[in-house]
C-alpha cells in the first residue's frame, strides 16, 4: 500500500566515488563508492568505475547517508499555499537530505475527507519532488468531537491520524480514536498538551518567563497530557506517537510506558534538541513555537532519550508562516519554526560534533527510526534497495541566511546561526531531487 | 553611530541610570520657573504612539517633550490606522518618513519595541510594553526614592506587594532598585507570584508577616480582571484586601507607600493611606515630568558627559 507519492521523473544513474557511507542499518561506516543505475542502488565498492555515460560525482570528504524520513511536516497545502505548497515545501525537505515527509491535516480546510485526501495526492503526483504523504485529522475539522471516517481515509492512503496542532480534546475522544483506529493498520499521532494549563502561554513557564513577563506554558501540561493518552493506549491495547516531546517529565512517561509494554513511539524536534528557552530573552517571534523552548535539563533529557532510543525519531514540526504573521512583537506571533533545510545541520553542529550523539544514531534516528513509524521501507545504502539517500559536507560551514531557503517561508530559528554540515545532493525514489550548486 | 533605545532596565548601567537621574534633578529649577520652558530640544520631532490607555506616562512625556520645545506628535490606536489594520511594522515605516529622533511607545505586547525598532531609525523609548517592561517608570521611582532618601539607595529594603505576575512595572523596578543596592522583597498571593521569579535575587513572601522589615512598601494595581470567572487569580478583592491590603493598621511610623497608580482605593491601598501626605504618590507622578525629561535629553544626546556631573543648563 503506497504511502508517498511524487511527480514522475528520470531514474536516477550516478557514480559516487569516494564518500564515507554511514548506513546504521546496514552496519556500514566506512569509505565505499555507492553506484546507482537506474534509480536504484547497483553496487557498492572500492574502486567502482564509472560505467558510460554515468556521471561520477566526486564525493570523497562527504558523508553518504541514507535519507532521511519526517514524520512531522506541516505543508500548509490545501488554504495557505502563500507559506508553502508541496513542490516549495519537498524542495525544502530534499535541500535538507530528506525523502520522505508527511504533511500534517491543519490545514484549512482540515485533511479530513477521502476526497480531500485524494485532491491532495493527485498534487503530489504533481509537483513533490520528493515522495510526500498525509496524515488525516482524527476529528472532523479538528473540532474534538466526532470522529473522521478512518477506514475511508486509511484505504485512500493516510499515512496515520492526527488532529496536530492542538491536543486531543477529551479522554473519551482519544479512547475512541485508539478504538477505531483498529479498523485500519494505521497510527494516531498526538499533540500533548493540557489546553487550560497552557492559555495564554506564550513561553515555557520558569525564571526566564518570569523575567520577561510572558505568559508561561508549564511542562506539566504536556507531561500531565502525554500520561492521561498513555493510560488509555494501555488501556486499550492501542497503538500512539507521541509528537514533538519537550519535558523531561513526559519522558518519565514513556519509559514507564515502554517498560511495560505499552505500543508507543516518539518524536523531538531540531530546536528543542538544540536550545533553550534563555533564546527567548531576544524576544525574536522565530523563537516561539508550540511546545516551547524548554530548560537546558528537559534539553539534556531529551539527548538522552534520544541516544538510547527511548525517544524513536527526529522530526521538524517544520512551521511555515508568513512574513507578515511573524514580523510582529513576539506576544502576538503564531507558534512555529520551519525546519526541513536545518534539521540535520543544527543536529550535526549542536550534538554530534559536540560528541553528545554519535553520527550513525543520528542518522538511524532521522531515517529507520521514522520509516518504521511510518510503516514505508527505511531509505538503505544497500545493493538492490531504491535510491533513497543524501551527500552530505561535514565540514562545510554556513550562516542560516533569509534569502538562503527553497521553503516558501523563511522563519527559522536559526536564522543568523552558524551551522557546520551541509545537504550537497540527494536522491529521493531513485531521482535527483536535489544537487546544491557547487 | 547607532541609536539609543530605551526598552529595558537591562539597556541602562549604573553610570547611565546615576546620570539619568542626575539630570533629572538638573532639570528641577526649569519646572518652577514661570516659563517652564527650555529650547534643548528645538527642532527634534518626538511621536507618542500609546497603544494602550495611558494617564500618567502619556502626558508627561507630552509634556516633558513640549518642556525641552520639541515638536510633538501623539497618536492613539483608537482613529489611526491601527484600528484599519495596519501592523507595527507599516505604522513604524509610516512614522518613520517624518524624521522623527524619538518614538516612545507603549504597546500592549512585549516585543513591539523590538519589532518598531527594527523598522525605525528614530530611537525607540519603552513606555510599557505587555508585561515585560516598563522602564521609565522605574527611573522615576528611583528618582522619588532619591530625593526622599537621598543619593545613597543601598542597603534599603522594599516590598513589592501585589500582582507580580502581571505587572511590567515589577519586572522593571525590581531590576532597577537592584542596581542601586536595594534589597527587593516580592509579596503576593501564589497565583500572583511568577514560578521561578526568585532567580531575579529576589526574596518571596506570600503573606505580610515580615512587612515591618520594609524600609518601602511599593503597591501594584489589582485588576478587576483578575477575579474574572476562569481565570482564577484570585476568588475576590475583598480577600485580597484583607489580605495584602495596606492600611494604616499595618504600616510602621517610619514606612513609605508608594504605587504607580493608578489606585484602587480600598482593595491594594487604604483610602487612609491614598489621602495621607507621607506617602510618595504625589512625588512619583510629579518625578515623572522631570525624569522623561532626563530621559528625552539623554536619548538626543548621549549618556558620554559624565565628568559634567549631569549639568545641562
Amino acid at each position: 500500500m503506497e504511502r508517498t507519492w511524487s511527480r514522475p521523473g528520470p531514474a536516477l544513474d550516478l557514480l559516487l566515488k569516494g564518500g564515507r557511507v554511514v548506513d546504521p542499518g546496514e552496519g556500514i561506516d566506512e569509505v565505499q563508492d555507492v553506484l546507482i543505475r537506474k534509480g536504484k542502488v547497483a553496487e557498492l565498492g572500492t574502486s567502482l568505475e564509472a560505467p558510460g555515460g554515468v556521471r561520477e560525482v566526486d564525493a570523497r570528504g562527504l558523508l553518504v547517508l541514507p535519507g532521511f524520513v519526517d514524520l512531522h511536516t506541516h505543508l500548509r497545502t490545501p488554504g495557505r499555499e502563500d507559506e508553502e505548497d508541496l513542490a516549495t515545501g519537498t524542495r525544502a525537505a530534499a535541500a535538507g537530505g530528506y525523502v520522505a515527509v508527511f504533511g500534517m491535516a491543519n490545514t484549512d480546510p482540515v485533511v479530513d475527507t477521502a476526497a480531500l485526501l485524494s485532491g491532495l495526492i493527485e498534487r503530489a503526483r504533481r509537483e513533490a519532488v520528493v515522495p510526500a504523504g498525509f496524515f488525516a485529522a482524527v476529528s472532523r475539522g479538528l473540532a474534538g468531537e466526532q470522529l473522521t471516517e478512518m477506514a475511508e481515509l486509511a484505504e485512500a492512503g493516510a499515512v496515520g491520524f492526527s488532529d496536530d496542532g492542538q491536543p486531543l480534546a477529551t479522554a473519551q475522544l482519544v479512547r475512541r480514536a485508539l478504538q477505531y483506529v483498529k479498523l485500519t493498520d494505521r497510527f494516531v499521532a498526538v499533540h500533548a498538551e493540557d489546553a487550560s494549563l497552557v492559555r495564554g502561554g506564550q513561553m515555557h513557564e520558569g525564571p526566564v518567563s518570569a523575567r520577561l513577563g510572558l505568559g508561561g506554558m508549564p511542562s506539566i501540561a504536556e507531561s500531565i497530557d502525554v500520561q492521561r493518552v498513555l493510560e488509555v493506549v494501555a488501556y486499550e491495547d492501542g497503538r500512539v506517537h507521541l509528537c514533538h516531546l519537550s519535558a523531561a517529565a513526559s519522558l518519565e512517561h514513556l519509559e514507564r510506558a515502554k517498560k511495560a509494554g505499552v505500543r508507543v513511539t516518539a518524536e523531538v524536534t531540531p530546536h528543542h534538541l538544540t536550545m533553550t528557552d534563555d533564546e527567548v530573552a531576544s524576544l525574536e517571534s522565530t523563537l516561539k513555537m508550540n511546545p516551547p523552548l524548554r530548560e537546558e535539563s528537559d534539553r539534556a533529557a531529551l539527548v538522552k532519550a534520544l541516544k538510547s532510543g527511548l525517544v524513536d525519531c527526529v522530526a521538524t514540526d517544520h512551521a511555515p508562516h508568513a512574513p507578515e504573521e511573524k514580523d510582529v512583537p513576539f506576544e502576538e506571533a503564531p507558534f512555529g519554526t520551519t525546519g526541513l533545510e536545518t534539521a540535520f545541520a543544527a543536529l550535526y553542529t549542536g550534538l554530534v560534533k559536540k560528541r553528545a550523539l554519535p553520527l550513525a544514531t543520528l542518522v538511524a534516528r532521522m531515517s529507520a527510526g521514522p520509516a518504521a513509524i511510518a510503516g514505508i521501507d527505511s531509505p538503505a545504502v544497500r545493493a538492490g534497495a531504491r535510491a533513497d539517500l543524501c551527500v552530505v559536507d561535514p565540514e562545510a560551514v554556513w550562516t542560516v541566511a533569509r534569502d538562503g531557503f527553497q521553503s516558501r517561508s523563511s522563519n527559522s530559528a536559526w536564522l543568523g546561526r552558524k551551522l557546520t554540515g551541509r545537504v550537497r545532493l540527494t536522491v529521493a525514489a531513485g531521482r535527483l531531487a536535489w544537487e546544491a550548486d557547487a | 553611530m547607532a541609536k539609543r533605545d530605551l526598552i529595558s532596565m537591562e539597556d541602562l548601567s549604573r553610570d547611565q541610570v546615576e546620570l539619568l537621574l542626575d539630570t533629572a534633578e538638573s532639570f528641577l529649577p526649569v519646572l518652577e520657573r514661570d516659563i517652564k520652558k527650555v529650547p534643548t530640544l528645538r527642532g527634534r520631532t518626538i511621536i507618542n504612539l500609546f497603544w494602550e490607555a495611558s494617564t500618567r506616562t502619556s502626558s508627561s512625556f507630552d509634556l516633558a517633550a513640549k518642556r525641552l520645545s520639541a515638536d510633538t506628535l501623539g497618536l492613539k490606536a483608537k482613529g489611526s490606522a491601527v484600528e484599519k489594520g495596519e501592523s507595527l511594522k507599516d505604522t513604524a515605516i509610516t512614522l518613520s518618513a517624518y524624521g522623527p529622533d524619538i518614538i516612545v511607545m507603549r504597546h500592549p505586547s512585549a516585543g513591539a519595541c523590538q519589532v518598531l525598532s527594527a523598522n525605525t531609525e528614530a530611537s525607540v523609548i519603552n513606555a510599557g510594553d505587555g508585561k515585560h517592561q516598563h522602564p521609565t517608570q522605574c527611573l522615576l521611582d528611583l528618582f522619588s526614592l532619591r530625593q526622599t532618601f537621598g543619593r545613597d539607595l543601598s542597603g534599603m529594603k522594599i516590598w513589592i506587594v501585589g500582582d507580580i505576575l502581571h505587572s511590567r512595572v515589577a519586572r522593571s523596578d525590581i531590576m532597577g532598585f537592584q542596581m542601586l543596592g536595594m534589597d527587593v522583597t516580592l509579596a503576593a498571593p501564589p497565583t500572583m507570584m511568577p514560578r521561578g521569579i526568585e532567580e531575579m535575587g529576589v526574596s518571596v513572601e506570600y503573606d505580610l508577616g515580615r512587612l515591618k522589615e520594609a524600609d518601602v512598601i511599593y503597591l501594584l494595581r489589582i485588576q478587576q480582571e483578575r477575579i474574572k470567572a476562569g481565570a482564577n487569580f484570585l476568588p475576590s478583592l475583598r480577600e485580597y484586601s484583607r489580605l495584602f491590603g495596606i492600611t494604616t493598621a499595618r504600616l510602621q511610623p517610619h514606612q513609605r507607600v508608594m504605587h504607580p497608580g493608578p489606585i484602587n482605593r480600598g482593595v491594594e491601598i487604604g483610602a487612609d493611606i491614598a489621602d495621607d501626605d507621607e506617602n510618595l504618590i504625589a512625588h512619583q507622578v510629579f518625578s515623572g515630568l522631570a525624569v522623561r525629561m532626563a530621559i528625552l535629553y539623554r536619548t538626543v544626546v548621549g549618556y558620554s558627559d559624565v565628568s559634567s556631573g549631569g549639568e545641562v543648563l
